[in-house]
């Protein structure tokens, strides 16, 4: 049994608090009207010292009085969405970091992998984040359907009215997709489903141990097979639902999957930092170096993989450059050059040359390493996936950011670590448990 | 000068042969090389054969494709006749990449792939048209064979492998 250090519990906490106070912060700075956009903007123009000083000699015709208040409305809505997209993209990846997990883990049910079984309690350790983490997301998703935040452009007021000066007749045309009701059902769904599987293969894996024959192992290899059909299909409605319609105008048909390389060797990671934690500790007796080369090398391949899909769904846009496709990329290398290419060698670069020799994927430091990158590249990915169409050019990594990834971090650490105190380190009747034991490569 | 005599002992386990290697280790016989007909896991290691270095060849052969790949399209598309194809940006190498990166990609596979493959028939020295050099053609099938040198110790080496559970032990004239 695993018991929970005081030291980690206090880091956790600490993390928290922090978090919250940083939240609260963002918010608490964020621009209420447009005469503090204005001050802020005023004082912008101070420091570059050129066009808005010139606005002031300009004759103010009644035509440009109308545009620079639209420019100051489209501002305000950029810095007020700056704490809530920050705290949404936070919540987000933390999250889909645990379902990341769940999928791996029931890949590893279905596939029968006889080398994994010694693991499957840290996995369902880290999967238990995502009943917590998906309650306060689905909180978030309310809060933008309340109409709290402008992070969702097809959410406004009037979007689908002809006539109605926010009328848009692209997102119009999707309302049939693209509505609340429907797109708060499609999340209550997928988020209930992705939770009972959690639940009920946990609650087999743990009657397996107390049982006599099989049957709960059956029952956990039929369950995760229907499971995995579910989240394909799920989690690509998912990426459309929670991730591109922040752009309703934009559409990319390898998103889905884009997104889930992306979040799945995030949760591998997951899993694997947590397992060296513990290994390091002295609780999991079992693992040896050939488990920890075995997620290195899921590391080191998923990387590649995300790469794959981050380079195909780029250079299609890019070599095609059909315009109503293309502002997608032409936004983010304008005012996300660094995040966005950053990205690609936070998360291809370091990985393939830090995990392509064999030796370096059992070096404990090593792997650290490259786990802090990958991480902190997949959070830059979804802050890139996000953030260009809810703050725009007002985007910066600042208090609210990472006080929010603070938060969530804190919390995982807080849940995770909890749940593993609940049970056995060791299942001890998986059919494979022995084989796992004894895994060698 | 030293003789030219080597044991065949021959066995038809590959259980009993990685016992076999173990014990003649631990004797300190020097063991000319092992025949099996498929690859016995661990056998390398009961030997003491130091790892193969091939995969940092391949990395390297993959960096040099990398480079030939970069270098000739920069030299074609970018520096020779830098025409405008379909509006594509051929003013310097970074702006039309994307278009580069399957050639690129393709050509460090295809010289770490095919460089790996020549340096491992160089150094296993296959070759097409070669004699092939095995002592007993039954270890091709279903039999396997300890080659050890004999240095004026034969009756001793024969006993000694007789007792490993070969199914024959040969002294040979090595040609």
């Amino acid at each position: 049994m695993y018991t929970f250090s005081s030291k980690l519990k206090t880091l956790s906490l600490v993390l928290m608090l922090v978090g919250v106070l940083g939240i609260g912060y963002g918010f608490f700075t964020a621009p209420k009207t447009i005469q503090d956009v204005e001050t802020i903007l005023a004082a912008d123009s101070h420091g570059h010292g050129d066009s808005h000083d010139s606005h002031a000699v300009e004759k103010h015709d009644a035509k440009a009085e109308a545009a620079h208040k639209e420019h100051l409305e489209h501002v305000l809505h950029q810095l007020q969405n700056k704490p809530w997209a920050a705290l949404y993209v936070a919540c987000l990846f933390v999250m889909l970091i645990s379902l990341g997990a769940l999928a791996f883990y029931a890949i590893q049910q279905v596939a029968q992998a006889g080398w994994s079984p010694v693991l499957f309690r840290v996995m369902q350790g880290v999967t238990s984040y995502l009943l917590p983490g998906s309650i306060i997301f689905f909180v978030l998703l309310l809060c933008s359907g309340f109409h709290l935040n402008h992070l969702f452009v097809w959410m406004n007021d009037g979007v689908t009215e002809v006539g109605h000066e926010n009328y848009d007749h692209l997102i119009a045309g999707k309302s049939g997709y693209l509505n609340f009701p429907f797109w708060i059902i499609r999340a209550i769904l997928f988020l209930t489903v992705w939770n009972l599987y959690r639940h009920y293969s946990r609650k087999n894996c743990l009657a397996q141990d107390e049982s006599n024959d099989n049957s709960f192992y059956k029952k956990n290899f039929k369950l995760s097979a229907a499971f995995l059909v579910f989240f394909i299909v799920s989690e690509s409605i998912m990426a459309w639902d929670w991730i591109m319609s922040v752009d309703p105008h934009w559409f990319s048909t390898l998103f889905g999957w884009y997104v889930f390389a992306s979040f799945f060797v995030s949760g591998i990671t997951a899993i694997q930092m947590v397992t060296i934690y513990l290994k390091s500790k002295g609780y999991l007796e079992n693992v040896n170096s050939s488990h920890i080369h075995d997620l290195s090398k899921f590391m080191f391949g998923i990387s590649v993989f995300w790469t794959y899909l981050w380079f195909s769904q780029f250079m299609l846009i890019w070599y095609s450059n059909i315009p109503e496709e293309v502002t997608y990329f032409k936004t983010r290398i304008e005012h996300f050059n660094l995040p966005f290419f950053g990205a690609v060698v936070l998360n291809f670069i370091f990985p393939i040359l830090l995990l392509i020799n064999t030796d370096f994927k059992r070096v404990f430091w090593i792997i650290v390493m490259a786990g802090i990158i990958i991480l902190f590249g997949h959070y830059v990915d979804f802050f890139n996936m996000i953030m260009p169409a809810t703050v725009g050019d007002r985007w910066f990594i600042g208090i609210p950011e990472i006080a929010s990834i603070l938060f969530f971090v804190g919390l995982f650490i807080y849940v995770v670590f909890t749940a593993l105190t609940k049970a056995p380190l060791v299942p001890k009747r998986n059919p494979f448990i022995e084989e796992s034991k004894h895994f060698h490569y | 000068m030293s003789s030219t005599k080597v044991i065949h002992a021959i066995y038809n386990d590959d259980d009993i042969l990685m016992d076999a290697v173990k014990q003649t280790k631990k004797a300190h016989h020097h063991i000319e090389e092992v025949f099996t007909p498929f690859p016995v896991h661990g056998l390398d290691k009961a030997m003491g054969i130091p790892p193969t270095r091939l995969a940092i060849c391949a990395f390297i052969y993959g960096c040099i494709g990398l480079t030939v790949a970069t270098v000739m399209m920069n030299y074609i598309m970018i520096e020779d006749w830098p025409q405008d194809i379909g509006g594509k940006p051929s003013f310097a190498y970074y702006q039309n990449m994307p278009a580069f990166v399957p050639v690129m990609f393709e050509m460090t596979v295809f010289f770490a792939a095919h460089l790996m493959v020549i340096t491992f028939y160089m150094r296993s020295k296959l070759w097409p048209f070669k004699q092939a050099e095995n002592p007993d053609v039954r270890t091709t099938d279903d039999h396997f064979l300890m080659e050890v040198s004999v240095n004026n110790n034969e009756d001793e080496l024969v006993k000694f492998f007789q007792n490993t559970g070969a199914v024959e032990v040969k002294v040979v004239e090595k040609h």
